[in-house]
């Protein structure tokens, strides 16, 4: 495990691979540049490692690698792509080539691909990346995390804890004749809980990580605090009631519940949905979209975040983009090629699963800013509803706007007390005029513990999300209790 | 060829102190092209290979893969994976399937095209026929995420340090059409696709055009309902979802862990008489189909459950130990490691038409497109976004969305009193059209 030793892009993908960027912009320059309105060409080098304890014994120890380029050729609104699992440079050579032919088909467009510029952050050089980190640290913690989620609660009877490392080493030569590169060291710790009494079986998960060293794990009792947590969700379920059903006011814990923001306007925020104007968004800029307690952002600059990046995968800097500003639809989430097809700026959005994917509009960290409401206030205010703290998935149809996530932990509201915990159900909603209805916002603003991914058109990238308390006056909430 | 290289990794392998290994390969290419509005979007065009092993030290065992085929990329693997085996715990269960239970003769199910490569230009010709028949089909069809053509050939070969080694080919082909019906500002998405191992199985790209056409502009109109229960009528996409999650709380992890509404249910009545779901992995030329699984074992037809009757679990040869049982042969294969995988899944078909299961309902919801993840796989408690139709009596009378669907897989399982007869083999898993006798659908 040496072979990730700490060294700058540039040197590693010169001394493993002889791939310099001069030569990078050399093929570039031969086959693109001036041929095409932009064109890149990404290096990528990835190491991943899965540890999986279930029953108290390793189950899964494993230890992948995946390495290759891709190359990119833009003219208009047409992209092709070509990529290679073999890093040389007669297969550069050859993908230009693929990239360009596919990007001829059509006169180029004559708008030339904006310069990308700006310094690259800072965020999460670490003392010891978490996936060098002694494997015997790892597999003893995951023991520890059986152990005592097993001691919450006697009603656990299966645990299962993992633990994934990833390191990405990542070069990009861009038309520009701008190159940069990226070291993303990323983790995640999950730990699920499965619990029986008396024939009935639910289960508990809690995890957390982000661009952090394994002792982030360790420090301020954080593994104990995700055994206790998947314990506790587990054990609290099996009392659960079912979960009403039809429209009501909701109450949206802290943290994670911030999917909804993903879920609801993220997607439709993104700059190729607009300008394909297939999103329920489109053409809706500096109109009211949400209730002016609202401020959303998205923020791939905090430092350490599972969603942050130093630059994202067109070499753009991360920035951050106040999506909705007092209610006011004012910003998208740009890549390249949508910035330059709609004249507006690159936002540091544009983001790919590996070498293998051309990179699309992603989000980053996505939050909304706190407002001035007490969390407790806010849940004595609902005579009626539901409490919502911890979901699963959700998913949305841009082109609609409908919108769901699945809450798995929410307890029913009466008379502004907390009462029975429901079974989980889904919640469904508009994304235009879900947040028209956010008639509270909490000062609790809280990131998520850095578990989430998000899907689109098949890749899959780290993000967060982040919310205060909310009140939501008036969403269907799936559940079987008419 | 392919196992060659297999059987040089296991040696090697084998000299670094594994007691026992395997290995598979896998080597693709792929090329998909897309267009928008009648023009080109992107064309994508790859060849990738990843080999992965995992190897067993005594009862300890460890999983790698890699992209880089490199003697000394190989090398590297081979020894990482060993070293990692002997850290991790002995597992009395953890070993290769007995050498005895290995398929012989590799069948041959014409999983690959023989048909010369159409050149780029055709390929792209397809996605715009299909996209400019869902775009002429009807005027309110005013835009479009684009339409896909896509190919992929790849190869497959496994080898074990018993001395097993085959490899076979497949090829796929896809079209897939999404477009936009718009009216007085709203818009409606939807899609249609057609897929096969032959490209002379896939659907006209006209014909899928003007379906996905069809389903975007059922939509137009959609209203939100007041939260009822009654009758639900699945069409057979959807209705294929509910026998994935079937499939899921069968496989063999999610029953040793416990977690699974499945358990302790083996030949015990699990659904309706009327539900019957195969998995059949030997149908020639079929999406699903596999002539050995992950670990060389020789693959069948499976009855999941026969007329409402759970016959089987879904097993590997580490789940089948772990649960004292036999392997099904199910196991799948990817860059990570073993995992369950079906073949052809299917539902089979009743006698019943769908015009007449939804001509039997009075007041009820015809389900077209089920979003989010509200399965509960531990306890079955079920809760889907959902948008379709609305059934009164018997007609479909207007579409719905921002609706949800509830309950719980087992009771709606033993409330299926409806099976369509248009079961259709044109993805891995498929169902026939269902009715549900009750659902909560949630809405204002």
């Amino acid at each position: 495990m040496t072979d990730l030793a700490p060294s700058r892009p540039e040197s590693f993908f010169s001394d493993r691979f002889s791939i310099t960027s001069g030569l990078m912009e050399r093929v570039l320059g031969g086959n693109l540049i001036g041929k095409v309105d932009d064109a890149d060409i990404y290096l990528e080098y990835r190491i991943n490692e899965e540890l999986v304890l279930e029953e108290g014994t390793v189950k899964k120890a494993s230890r992948h690698v995946s390495q290759g380029a891709g190359v990119r050729a833009q003219s208009g609104t047409r992209t092709g792509y070509a990529h290679t699992d073999e890093i040389s440079i007669k297969n550069l050579e050859e993908a230009a080539r693929q990239a360009r032919a596919i990007a001829d088909r059509g006169a180029t467009s004559g708008v030339l691909a904006l310069p990308t510029r700006g310094r690259p952050h800072d965020l999460y050089t670490l003392a010891e990346p978490p996936i060098v980190t002694d494997l015997a640290r790892k597999l003893d913690l995951l023991r520890r995390i059986d152990a005592e989620t097993r001691a919450v609660d006697t009603r656990v009877k299966q645990v299962i804890a993992s633990m994934t490392s990833e390191e990405v080493i990542m070069l990009i030569a861009t038309a520009s004749g701008w190159t940069v590169g990226d070291i993303r060291p990323l983790t995640r710790l999950s730990v699920t809980a499965i619990a029986e009494d008396g024939g009935r079986r639910e289960i508990g998960s809690y995890g957390g990580g982000g661009r952090v060293t394994f002792d982030f794990f360790l420090e301020e009792g954080r593994w104990r605090r995700f055994a206790a947590e998947a314990a506790r969700q587990a054990a609290l379920k099996l009392a659960a009631v079912d979960a009403p059903a039809g429209e009501m006011t909701v109450v949206l814990g802290p943290g994670w519940p911030g999917i909804l923001l993903h879920e609801a306007i993220g997607h439709g925020l993104e700059g190729d949905f607009n300008r394909k104007r297939t999103s329920a968004f489109a053409g809706r800029m500096g109109q009211k979209v949400a209730s002016e307690l609202v401020t959303v952002i998205d923020d791939g600059t905090i430092p350490n975040r599972r969603g942050s990046l130093n630059v994202d995968d067109e070499g753009t800097p991360t920035g951050r983009t106040v999506l909705i500003e007092n209610g006011i639809l004012t910003g998208y989430m740009q890549d390249r090629l949508n910035a330059r097809l709609m004249d507006m700026k690159p936002t540091g959005n544009g983001r790919r699963e590996s070498y293998a994917h051309p990179p699309m509009p992603r989000m980053t960290n996505t939050f909304m800013l706190a407002g001035g409401d007490d969390p407790e206030e806010i849940l004595k205010s609902v005579k009626r509803g539901l409490y919502a703290v911890t979901f699963g998935g959700g998913q949305v149809d841009i082109t609609n706007g409908k919108f769901v996530f699945s809450a798995s932990e929410a307890y029913l509201v009466e008379d502004g007390r907390v009462t029975a915990p429901v079974k989980g159900a889904t919640l469904i909603g508009n994304g235009p005029e879900a947040l028209t209805r956010v008639s509270r916002v909490g000062r609790d603003l809280k990131l998520d513990e850095g578990v989430g991914t998000c899907g689109k058109d098949g890749q899959s990238v780290p993000v967060g999300v982040g919310l205060p308390t909310i009140r939501i006056d008036g969403i269907t909430v799936g559940g079987t209790a008419v | 060829m392919n196992t060659d290289l297999l059987i040089s990794v296991l040696k090697r392998a084998a000299q670094r102190g594994a007691t026992a290994a395997d290995g598979y390969l896998v080597e693709e290419s792929h090329f998909g092209a897309s267009v928008r509005m009648r023009e080109i979007e992107t064309l994508r065009h790859s060849r990738e290979q990843r080999l992965s092993l995992r190897v067993f030290a005594g009862r300890a065992s460890a999983a790698a893969s890699t992209s880089d085929l490199s003697r000394e990329s190989l090398e590297r693997v081979v020894d990482e994976a060993t070293a990692l085996a002997k850290v991790t715990a002995e597992d009395p269960h953890a070993g290769l399937p007995e050498p005895s239970a290995l398929i012989e003769r590799v069948p041959d199910l014409d999983l690959a095209d023989a048909s010369d490569d159409l050149s780029p230009e055709e390929k792209i010709e397809i996605a715009r026929r299909a996209e400019a028949a869902a775009l002429e089909s009807d005027s309110r069809i005013t835009n479009s995420e684009g339409a896909e053509y896509s190919d992929r050939r790849a190869r497959y070969a496994y080898a074990t340090s018993h001395g097993f080694a085959h490899d076979y080919a497949t090829t796929s082909f896809g079209i897939s059409v999404a477009p936009i019906a718009s009216r007085n500002g709203e818009m409606q998405r939807d899609y249609w696709y057609s897929s096969a191992r032959k490209r002379a199985r896939l659907e006209d790209p006209v014909a899928v055009g003007r379906t996905a056409a069809a389903r975007a502009l059922r939509r137009l109109g959609a209203r939100k309902m007041k939260t009822v229960e009654v009758p639900v009528v699945f069409d057979p996409e959807t209705a294929a979802s509910l026998v994935r999650s079937i499939a899921g709380a069968a496989s063999g992890p999610s029953l040793y862990r416990r977690a699974s509404f499945l358990l302790d249910r083996l030949g015990t009545k699990i659904a309706a008489p009327a539900v019957t779901i195969v998995d059949d992995a030997l149908i020639p030329a079929a999406l699903g189909s596999r002539p050995f699984d992950g670990e060389g074992l020789a693959t069948g037809r499976t009855v999941l459950v026969r007329e409402g009757v759970l016959e089987s679990y879904l097993l590997d040869t580490y789940s089948a130990r772990k649960l004292g049982l036999q392997s099904t042969h199910h196991a799948g294969r990817d860059g990570s490691g073993v995992s369950i995988s079906t073949t052809n899944l299917m539902l089979l078909p009743g006698k019943t038409t769908p015009q007449e299961l939804i001509r039997s309902v009075k007041n009820g919801l015809y389900v077209t497109e089920l979003i989010g993840f509200g399965v509960n796989g531990v306890t079955g408690d079920y809760s889907r976004g959902a948008a379709g139709q609305w059934i009164e009596n018997g007609e479909l009378a207007y579409p719905v969305e921002e609706v949800t669907v509830a309950g719980n897989l087992l009771a709606m399982l033993a409330a299926i009193d409806g099976v369509g007869d248009d079961l259709v083999l044109r993805d891995r898993t498929v169902a026939p059209t269902i009715r549900i006798a009750r659902m909560v659908v949630a809405g204002t």
